[in-house]
């Protein structure tokens, strides 16, 4: 089971720009490789990742064979008001992986 | 003096040659032609112009299995003018295909992850903005066949 | 001696000649004071040979993918296991506490085990004995993790281990080892890492071959590994069998290279190409 870790700042001037951080142990198995015997091994990857903010979804990101793995990704948001944010990882097997964290606006 | 020239040696030079002459170039067309066609899929087939969008890669990767890169558009991320999609696509890989991220108008239009490449290649990021119209921006990577030992 | 230093040569001429691209060394100025903590003396920690993106992401503890590993690590610390249902933790406390220099000390010779045993099979001990829970597999996940997560409370402090007394015969097989030709290449540790070093491979940038960044997450992995799979790498790629992960022999060369390493710093988790 991932693990992610997630940097959010605790807190935030209204109408600051904050930077996100977030990483997630996982292969990222892209489907091109070949195992010893020169049969394929499946795709198995991480291909959705969606932020909610506040309960509002303000950032997602679709995902291929190409991202490394253990998927780094930063990006920013604006703060608005004081609330949750939700990151999600969604694996092409179904599960999805979850992390996140709050932010005071003031 | 008897010169004799074997099948293996005119093979072999051909074999040189014709890769480096003949099909490197074809290879290269073939990907940004496969480039051109998947991206035109996104986009709905709206021409990219070059600008806004900016690519930051390292010149030289010291392995093509974990590749920085973080992409940056000139826009104010306001409601009326803003970057919705930004689609990254290396051209030289099996398939093209490498993110694409969907932003709404808040935070600013900036994402860093990092990718694997296959090959020395160009690397594309285009920017599909509010009002419609679409924007490029490409760097060359060169890929080193790096790290001695397994 | 001199063998290796004409294939080399050869190597790098066939490369110009093949028309490769000429690419330029990652910029390196032993003045330069961000450098300070990663050389001593004459010796260069394997950092000051990476590409300014490759050091970028060992330098913040976020970016750095190992520390994945070390959150692992710090979770299965205190998670209790084996019949005796204990944790590290139980015995040990607080590791940033009480780990603190530990794995800076690693390889050394244990009185119970009478040998030397590095920091995975020290770990081991522990488990069998005091926790009666089974040995962790080397290189599996949950070894390289507490591995990697002990190490890095000493990251910072200079390796320093113990290579007289007991642990001399083993430092010196270690030793041996290093300077022996092996495989179908003819090569020996020495000839890349203390002869060459600054000189090129094809493309391939020699370093001193410092041993005090592992675990080491590097990117042709795309994961974390241990200094054993490491040299193995290393063996493979001198055409050599290479020896068991885990085993005498590469225990043995690990002392000689942390010896080796002595004064550089504890880099775990290090990041490298």
């Amino acid at each position: 089971m991932p693990t992610p870790r997630v940097k959010i700042p605790g807190t935030a001037a209204k109408g600051e720009v904050f930077e996100i951080k977030a990483t997630i142990d996982h292969d990222m198995e892209s489907g091109q490789r070949k195992n010893k015997e020169g049969k394929p091994i499946p795709r198995k990857i991480i291909n959705k990742f969606v932020v909610t903010y506040a309960g509002n979804e303000v950032f997602s990101a679709d995902w291929h064979g190409a991202i490394s793995a253990n998927p780094y990704i930063s990006f920013f948001l604006t703060a608005t008001e004081s609330g949750p944010i939700e990151l999600k990882w969604m694996d092409d097997d179904g599960s999805v992986y979850t992390a996140g964290g709050a932010i005071t606006v003031s | 003096m008897k010169t004799t020239v074997s099948r293996r040696t005119v093979l072999a030079g051909i074999g040189a040659a014709g890769a480096a002459a003949a099909l490197a170039p074809r290879v290269a067309l073939a990907d940004k032609a496969a480039a051109d066609e998947y991206l035109g899929k996104l986009t709905g087939g709206t021409a990219a112009q070059d600008g806004k969008v900016k690519l930051k890669l390292p010149q030289i990767a010291e392995n093509g299995n974990t590749v920085q890169f973080t992409v940056t558009v000139d826009s104010p991320m306001t409601p009326e003018n803003y970057v919705k999609t930004i689609h990254i696509v290396a051209e030289g890989n099996p398939a093209p295909g490498v993110a694409s991220f969907h932003f709404t108008p808040t935070g600013k239009p900036e994402v860093t992850m990092r990718m694997r490449l296959s090959k020395t290649q160009d690397v594309r990021a285009v920017a599909m903005l509010s009002d419609g119209s679409v924007w490029q921006g490409s760097q060359e990577v060169k890929v080193t066949i790096g790290g001695c030992g397994g | 001696m001199k063998k290796s230093i004409l294939a080399a040569a050869g190597a790098t001429a066939l490369a110009a000649a093949l028309g490769g691209p000429v690419l330029a060394d990652p910029p390196f100025d032993p003045k330069d004071p961000k450098f300070a903590a990663y050389i001593s003396g004459d010796k260069r920690s394997g950092y000051t040979f990476a590409e300014p993106e490759t050091r970028g992401m060992q330098d913040d503890d976020f970016t750095n993918p190992g520390f994945l590993w070390v959150e692992k690590g710090q979770k299965l610390w205190s998670k209790a296991d084996g019949s005796a249902n204990k944790a590290c933790q139980d015995c040990h406390g607080k590791a940033e506490d009480n780990m603190k220099g530990v794995g800076a000390s690693y390889p050394r010779y244990d009185v119970r085990a009478q040998k030397v045993v590095n920091l995975e099979q020290r770990i081991n001990m522990c488990r069998v004995d005091h926790m009666g829970a089974p040995e962790w597999k080397y290189e599996s996940d949950p070894l390289l993790s507490m591995t990697t997560f002990v190490r890095h409370q000493s990251k910072g402090m200079p390796v320093t281990v113990q290579v007289d007394g007991p642990a001399a015969p083993y430092f010196e097989a270690g030793r041996r080892f290093y300077y022996e030709r092996r495989g179908l290449n003819d090569l020996a540790c020495k000839h890349c890492h203390e002869d060459l070093w600054g000189m090129h491979m094809r493309t391939e940038l020699l370093s001193q071959g410092q041993a005090n960044g592992f675990p080491t997450y590097r990117l042709k992995w795309q994961k974390l590994g241990s200094l054993h799979r490491r040299l193995a790498g290393c063996n493979e790629e001198i055409r050599a069998e290479p020896y068991p992960l885990g085993s005498p022999e590469y225990t043995n060369l690990e002392l000689f290279l942390a010896w080796r390493a002595q004064g550089l710093t504890v880099e775990t988790p290090a990041v490298r190409k």
